[in-house]
């Protein structure tokens, strides 16, 4: 923007502050509760400003959880999130580069309809099919593991067509060059698409991580065993307890604590991000 | 180290396109073969389907004495120069240059030896650390030239690799890719478009038109007796002029320039005369003035003068309305519409079939 129009510029500044304002409230609301006691939430308002708790509490909800909602430890549900989103992440990049390498690359029967197949299940995610998976995971023993955790929503054609479009914008001369200078088709893989890829797969390795860290629904499904407990859904768990009052400063607590991860990894890596911005390449 | 030859080779595309249609073709060990033409003619077709990155649909190509139609492009003992140079952008220069050889388990310290010494010889040194988004086009042309030649094959096969570059430095790289060739002696086939590189470089010249050889030869035999009437306006620069002639029922040919020529032994009912722009001598018109006796004369009307420093191009067309270049020293001043008579030696003149475009001799 080239334009200099002074109160364009302060009602630019006014709109940003306002929606950084709007995201950064719910935070700030829930590590002030995080900080205060049980009994000063008794009068149903929710404090504004900080209280002198916040060592005892987070402390608390580290060593003991909330045994009362029969939620375990929130280090157990941190470790059990964090388990489920590096599994789905991870799975969910190697299958889906595999995937598109084979479509862009290789001649095969029916590779297009292939690709419509994976295509399609844009169409399917996990809420529209969770009955049916279900059933499959169920049968197949994955009920309380990390593997029914995950696997289910590994499958999905968001990175494979990603993916895809990226190695469609490789130039067909390196391929070439590749060919002359013997690279079989897996070395050309690993030695040329991977590393051209790279900042595609850091940027959406923090998409699937934070994806995998936020899913909901599908571990309170499957499941039933409070060692299996992710974050996410154990905090739900602490809020609905019968015949009492939720405890809020430690509910607000885990929140806090159940947030850190994935700001964790965002933070590690935005470099790779702004690096992928800088080096235009290929 | 190796002469390459193709035997009716032919590369039929799946839609049914013929882009090579029976190509002979025999390249002496450590020549320098240039094939040429205009974009479509199959020119990159033909060395893509000796470096492997092609099928042949029918026909045998042969490597050193042995048919390699069957061979991955990495078994055949070549390397390639692409147009975009192909460099690996996550590679340092050094790995880029490395990597065939890496590939093939080559000992660490001969890759090293080999990297340095080409690197040496294309001056590049400097910058063997250097990821290729850090070079200019000139330096990432000697890079991929490196790569070529640090695996020391066969054959080298060049695509189109100055096009991407400014015209001086196209110049400069042309002498120099030359230079090493000669030192190398490794047998390479060039393919290019621009006819100027592609004269400059051979020392054998294949002329390509529509998926076939029009001429095989070195430059100055392509130039000096074009052997159909598109090699004839392909090579050189500008262009032989082409000026249409019938025979009257003497036998004798008369240009449809307006004068007699001579007499031909060809049964060709149509011809064509060719003449080179610098054949062609300029002088003021003086109608009914008797002109030299050896040579053909007519009539030229101005339609514009480019001059480009030693010479002047003079544009003009005959009294039948055809078009003609004349290539004449110095600064030539003719205003447009001015007449002028021309000669040109019969010597100095090219015979063409209007039928096929094949040369009379």
């Amino acid at each position: 923007m080239v334009e200099r129009r002074p109160y364009l510029t302060v009602l630019t500044h006014l709109t940003l502050i306002l929606g950084a304002g709007l995201i950064a409230l719910p935070v700030w609301i829930a590590f002030a509760a995080s900080t205060h006691e049980a009994s000063d939430f008794l009068s149903g308002l929710m404090p504004l400003l900080p209280g002198d708790k916040l060592v005892e509490n987070y402390w608390k909800v580290l060593a003991h959880g909330e045994s009362s909602a029969g939620a375990p430890p929130i280090g157990l549900m941190l470790f059990n999130s964090t388990v489920m989103a590096l599994s789905i992440a991870v799975g969910k990049i190697a299958i889906s580069l595999l995937s598109a390498f084979a479509i862009v690359y290789f001649r095969f029967p029916l590779k297009m309809a292939a690709f419509w197949i994976i295509f399609l299940t844009l169409m399917l995610p996990v809420e529209v099919r969770i009955l049916p998976t279900y059933e499959v995971v169920a049968g197949l023993g994955l009920l309380n593991t990390y593997a029914g955790l995950s696997i289910p929503l590994i499958a999905s054609a968001t990175a494979t067509f990603l993916f895809r479009q990226v190695f469609l914008t490789i130039p067909d001369e390196l391929t070439e060059a590749a060919r002359i200078d013997g690279a079989g088709p897996m070395k050309f893989f690993r030695d040329i698409l991977i590393p051209l890829s790279r900042t595609n797969i850091a940027a959406l390795f923090v998409i699937l991580f934070i994806y995998g860290w936020n899913q909901y629904l599908w571990p309170l499904l499957v499941t039933t065993d409070a060692s299996h407990y992710t974050a996410v859904m154990g905090i739900q768990r602490m809020v609905a307890v019968p015949d009492s009052e939720p405890l809020w400063h430690l509910i607000m607590a885990t929140a806090i604590l159940a947030m850190l991860p994935p700001v964790v990894v965002i933070l590690l890596m935005q470099r790779l991000f702004v690096q992928g911005l800088i080096e235009q390449e290929k | 180290m190796a002469e390459v030859s193709l035997a009716q080779v032919r590369k039929i595309y799946p839609g049914g396109f013929e882009a090579v249609k029976t190509v002979d073709l025999a390249i002496e060990d450590g020549s320098l073969c240039v094939l040429v033409g205009p974009s479509g003619c199959g020119k990159s077709t033909l060395l893509r389907m000796i470096a492997g990155l092609e099928t042949v649909t029918e026909g045998t190509v042969t490597i050193g004495g042995l048919p390699v139609n069957d061979r991955e492009p990495a078994e055949r003992d070549i390397a390639m120069v692409f147009q975009s140079y192909a460099l690996y952008p996550h590679m340092s220069v050094y790995d880029n240059m490395a990597y065939g050889l890496r590939n093939r388990r080559t000992a660490k310290p001969e890759i090293e030896r080999r990297v340095r010494e080409a690197a040496g010889l294309l001056d590049i040194e400097a910058m063997l650390a250097r990821k290729p988004r850090q070079l200019s086009g000139g330096q990432r042309q000697r890079v991929a030239m490196g790569r070529a030649i640090v695996r020391e094959p066969k054959v080298f096969l060049f695509d189109e690799p100055l096009s991407n570059l400014d015209a001086k430095l196209r110049v400069q790289m042309r002498i120099e890719l030359k230079r090493l060739q000669r030192k190398l002696g490794t047998t390479s086939i060039y393919v290019t478009h621009d006819q100027l590189e592609a004269m400059t470089l051979a020392d054998q010249l294949v002329v390509m038109n529509a998926g076939r050889i029009e001429q095989i030869g070195t430059a100055m035999e392509v130039y000096e007796k074009p052997a159909t009437t598109f090699v004839a306006s392909f090579i050189g620069s500008p262009p032989m002029n082409l000026i249409p002639a019938a025979s009257d029922e003497n036998g004798q040919y008369f240009g449809e320039t307006g004068s007699r020529i001579l007499r031909l032994r060809s049964s060709a009912e149509r011809i064509v005369v060719g003449v080179r722009p610098e054949d062609i001598h300029l002088g003021e018109a003086h109608p009914g003035e008797a002109t030299e006796p050896d040579s053909v004369a007519f009539t030229v009307e101005v339609s514009g003068v480019e001059p480009i420093g030693a010479e002047s191009l003079v544009h003009g067309h005959t009294g039948q309305g055809h078009d003609l270049t004349i290539r004449v020293p110095g600064y030539a001043e003719f205003g447009a519409g001015r007449k002028l008579m021309a000669h040109a030696s019969p010597k100095t003149l090219h015979f063409f079939d209007a039928g096929n475009g094949r040369r009379i001799d």
